[in-house]
């Protein structure tokens, strides 16, 4: 199951803190999609999440200076 | 949550946040890098003492709490989380409003989002037995985030191996 979730519009921390609670919420295997903004939480919330093990699988540019990040569980 | 937020297997350094100070800025600091410490994967602990105290307190607004007229009269002056003023440019207690204004334009997490999200990242929350006898403040009183009252030598033993910040 793919969860989906839009951080562009959030600033620190709570950037980070609604990633670590989603990826709480989720099953080992299941994958989150993450919207953020270049800067902070895109230097941070990719490494962040694989220091808790997680696989970060891409990080694709979109637009508006804005990327998608693709995480599993 | 049906597992620990925090991994315990992490190799970050523990955070250990004092929370001294009762105003709305200086809690606002305190929150935004405890949450921001336990959702980059540290072990988070706060332990509030004195006026820090107010902010815990489940009573948002004016109550007099307390044995006596002295401790009465403390906690209804200080209040609750509603009555915490800024550090600066209070003006009578008309800044902190003021301020969770801009902050929500802003789309800056307020003080009550920030402590619910502590409540969520499973952030300890110690309470000074000391300060809280002398300002006659029950356990009862305070939130239940609040896991135990404890003195300063179980603070210290807890944080052990942390960062300590005073605030």
């Amino acid at each position: 199951m793919k969860h989906f979730l839009d951080i562009t519009r959030e600033t620190c921390p709570m950037t980070f803190v609604k990633v670590k609670l989603q990826l709480a919420r989720m099953q080992p295997g299941e994958q989150l999609e993450v919207l953020l903004s270049e800067g902070e939480p895109l230097e941070n919330v990719p490494r962040s999440c694989e220091e808790q093990g997680y696989k970060v699988l891409s990080i694709e540019p979109t637009d508006n200076h804005r990327h998608l990040v693709l995480i599993e569980k | 949550m049906d597992q620990p937020i925090t991994d315990a297997a992490t190799t970050k350094k523990d955070i250990s946040i004092v929370c001294f100070s009762g105003e709305f800025d200086k809690l606002l600091a305190a929150y935004t890098i405890a949450t921001g410490a336990a959702a980059t994967n540290r072990k988070v602990t706060m332990f509030f003492t004195f006026w820090g105290l107010n902010a815990l307190k489940k009573e948002k607004g004016r109550k007099a709490i307390g044995k006596d007229f002295l401790s009465r009269t403390f906690n209804w002056l200080m209040g609750g989380r509603n009555n915490l003023p800024l550090s600066r440019l209070n003006f009578g207690g008309a800044s902190p409003g003021l301020m969770s204004g801009m902050m929500k334009k802003n789309n800056v997490a307020q003080l009550d989002e920030l402590m619910e999200a502590a409540g969520a990242l499973g952030i300890r929350h110690f309470a000074c037995e000391m300060s809280m006898h002398i300002l006659g403040i029950d356990k009862d009183d305070l939130i239940d985030d609040v896991q135990s009252v404890v003195g300063v030598a179980t603070f210290l033993n807890e944080s052990e191996d942390a960062h300590i910040i005073f605030i």
